[in-house]
């Protein structure tokens, strides 16, 4: 009788603890279901801020005039049209600029890739003087933005003369020959060349680690060599390896998560950039964000159409077409990017 | 006594004339030369524009043909900026105080949200890239139609704010409507301000949160898993967990976003376009370079004083 008693209540017991973990169990599942659907919904939501306005934009560049005007469209036009396509691909001789941009942007970001890593490496691996000197003016450069010191930059390009060279030769040039001119009216300053209205001068400034956002690149670069072993090099200069061979053969290869970051940043910010177009002028056939400015303007007055809320279908395909190329090129590397982020070093 | 003198004798003698450079020498040339094009660039980019615009600002600069001319005036700009100029203060204070909320909520929300991607569920990957596609499409010209686009997505409605107005149809909700009750409630209005304020931007902060994101992703991943096992072996419950490892290794990153915002909402602040206009639209070099070594001042020693309060709380893992 006891026992039995016993026993029961070992398994009233029992069944409380089960029931009790059940409990916690089914708690716990409904708390995680709550924060799964409360993060989904914050994504989704946020996610709609983004897109939304794509979203119209690429309904929009296929609307035709009837489509714009009619009450019950929204965003799936009765009758699509590539029209937009069509004019805005003729307006901003859209395939020849984009060769030209992709050429301009790559070129740059090789540029910078090699002497942004370059400085880096020499930044991490070697003692010199005023290393902490130096290394605060990449610090500057990233905290100092180029819109504070623009005028200067724009005048050195206006009336380019390094050291009085290319006014000497320009001298030279004019004077038809070496006789006749002292060396003080050779360097006398002035008679330097217009480089603005052409990219030379941001290929100046890349080649010269003063790009485009350069200084953020170098710290990622330097923070990454800082983090690789030292060893690496020594096992390369005991097999007889010298700098230049272990930097390109070694180091750089080793470096591939920084050079994706570094890539990714570069060509996108690039590929975007106004700010250095506009101070150097170069000329919209080169940068497409510039020609997409224009556009609309062009459609209005070349090809009369005059009603803002037509001519800026336009603008909505100009973008789309503009925006496409990169979008690729952020698809086939993003796999890499946020990898390559999470190792180039940002972090430390 | 003795011992040091014969210490001393012992040392070995140096070679009278060295034929060849030591190691360190030969390698602070070679990282000399390493970093020299940087060096080169950072003296004719840099050093000498600041000096150059430092000496405009003190003077009457004329344009003449193939270069200019420019004598000495003093602090007249400085003068004419802080005292006379219509809009110069008013810009600056308002882009100011911008960057200063801006920042702050650019930081929450990209750690918050950098939380919630680093999370394992289906389409991550595919969150991640929509969430740093601002970044990808950050073109003036882009935009610009990016926001017409977003009016028209809301019904095309032709606002007094458009800000307000954006979020006011986002859900067709009346962000009046919700300012009347809270102020009812007898909250600060102060307070009630911020927080519209941060709702209805909550446009440009997504837009302007993208690298720091990737950044706080970056960070987030490189946590050694073992604090996590630790704290739940401990018994952390996840609020615990969140403040006593996840913010503090994620802490050091917190101080580069900071400088990184502040950067990146400066050069977009209307500060910058003044003296951008001024410059080379009024053609007033003078005027420019003084706004924009006003404006430039102010931004460090803003950055200064939050990053040196930031990174005294800062913890560092190593």
């Amino acid at each position: 009788m006891k026992s039995n008693s016993l026993t029961a209540k070992i398994k009233n017991m029992r069944s409380d603890t089960r029931l009790a973990n059940e409990g916690r169990r089914v708690l716990r599942q409904s708390k995680n279901l709550l924060f799964v659907i409360f993060r989904t919904a914050i994504i989704i939501g946020l996610s709609y801020v983004i897109l939304g306005p794509l979203i119209g934009i690429l309904a929009n560049s296929f609307f035709s005039n009837a489509d714009k005007y009619s009450p019950v469209v929204y965003l799936i036009p009765q009758e699509p049209t590539l029209e937009r396509y069509r004019l805005a691909i003729i307006r901003m001789d859209f395939w020849n600029t984009l060769l030209r941009m992709l050429a301009y942007v790559a070129s740059l970001t090789l540029i910078q890739i090699f002497i942004c890593s370059l400085v880096g490496y020499g930044f991490a691996r070697f003692k010199f003087p005023l290393k902490k000197l130096f290394f605060a003016c990449v610090i500057i450069m990233i905290v100092i933005p180029s819109h504070s010191v623009m005028l200067p930059i724009y005048m050195t390009f206006q009336n380019f003369n390094p050291l009085g060279i290319v006014g000497a030769v320009n001298n030279i040039r004019a004077n038809g020959g070496l006789s006749g001119l002292s060396l003080s009216s050779l360097f006398s300053g002035g008679g330097g060349i217009n480089l603005l209205g052409t990219p030379i001068p941001m290929y100046i400034m890349t080649l010269l680690g003063c790009g485009l956002r350069a200084g953020l690149y170098i710290y990622i670069f330097n923070q990454f060599f800082r983090g690789l072993p030292k060893e690496i090099e020594e096992a390369a200069a005991i097999d007889g390896a010298g700098t230049i061979y272990t930097y390109f053969r070694i180091m750089l290869p080793n470096a591939m998560p920084s050079i994706i970051t570094v890539t990714i940043f570069s060509i996108v910010w690039q590929y975007n950039d106004t700010f250095f177009a506009n101070l150097f002028m170069i000329s919209p056939d080169i940068v497409l964000s510039k020609s997409i400015a224009s556009l609309q303007t062009n459609v209005q007055f070349l090809d009369r159409i005059f009603d803002p809320s037509i001519s800026v279908l336009y603008v909505y395909a100009g973008i789309i077409l503009v925006i496409t190329p990169i979008m690729v090129l952020y698809v086939l590397l993003q796999k890499w990017f946020i990898e390559g982020v999470e190792r180039s070093g940002i972090v430390g | 006594m003795e011992l040091t003198k014969t210490a001393k004798a012992v040392k070995p003698p140096k070679p009278a004339k060295p034929s060849r450079l030591s190691l360190s020498q030969k390698q602070a040339i070679k990282g000399l030369l390493f970093i020299s094009p940087f060096v080169v660039g950072f003296m004719i980019f840099y050093l000498r524009s600041l000096v150059m615009t430092i000496q405009f600002s003190f003077s009457d600069i004329e344009v003449i043909d193939g270069g200019y001319s420019s004598t000495f005036v003093g602090f007249k700009h400085y003068i004419h900026a802080l005292a006379e100029h219509a809009s110069f203060k008013q810009d600056l204070v308002t882009s100011i105080m911008d960057m200063v909320v801006d920042v702050v909520l650019i930081i929450f929300f990209s750690l918050f949200m950098a939380i919630l991607l680093n999370q394992k569920f289906r389409g991550r990957t595919l969150s991640r890239a929509v969430f740093f596609l601002p970044v990808i499409l950050n073109s003036q010209a882009i935009n610009t139609a990016i926001t017409m686009a977003r009016q028209m997505m809301m019904g095309g409605m032709s606002p007094v704010s458009a800000d307000v107005a954006e979020a006011a149809a986002v859900g067709t909700v009346n962000v009046m409507y919700y300012v009347y009750m809270f102020s009812d409630l007898g909250l600060p209005i102060g307070l009630l301000d911020y927080v519209i304020g941060a709702v209805t931007r909550i446009n440009s902060i997504i837009t302007a949160s993208g690298v720091q994101l990737i950044i706080f992703i970056a960070a987030l991943q490189s946590i050694p898993p073992s604090l996590y096992e630790v704290a739940k072996i401990e018994g952390a419950t996840p609020y615990e967990t969140f403040w006593k490892v996840t913010f503090p290794m994620v802490s050091p990153l917190i101080v580069t976003n900071v400088v990184y915002s502040f950067v990146d909402s400066f050069i977009n602040s209307s500060v910058v376009n003044l003296s951008y206009e001024t410059i080379f639209r009024n053609l007033n070099f003078a005027l420019g370079s003084v706004f924009s070594l006003l404006s430039m001042l102010v931004v460090c020693l803003l950055l200064f004083i939050t990053v040196s309060i930031i990174s005294k709380r800062t913890f560092y893992y190593n």
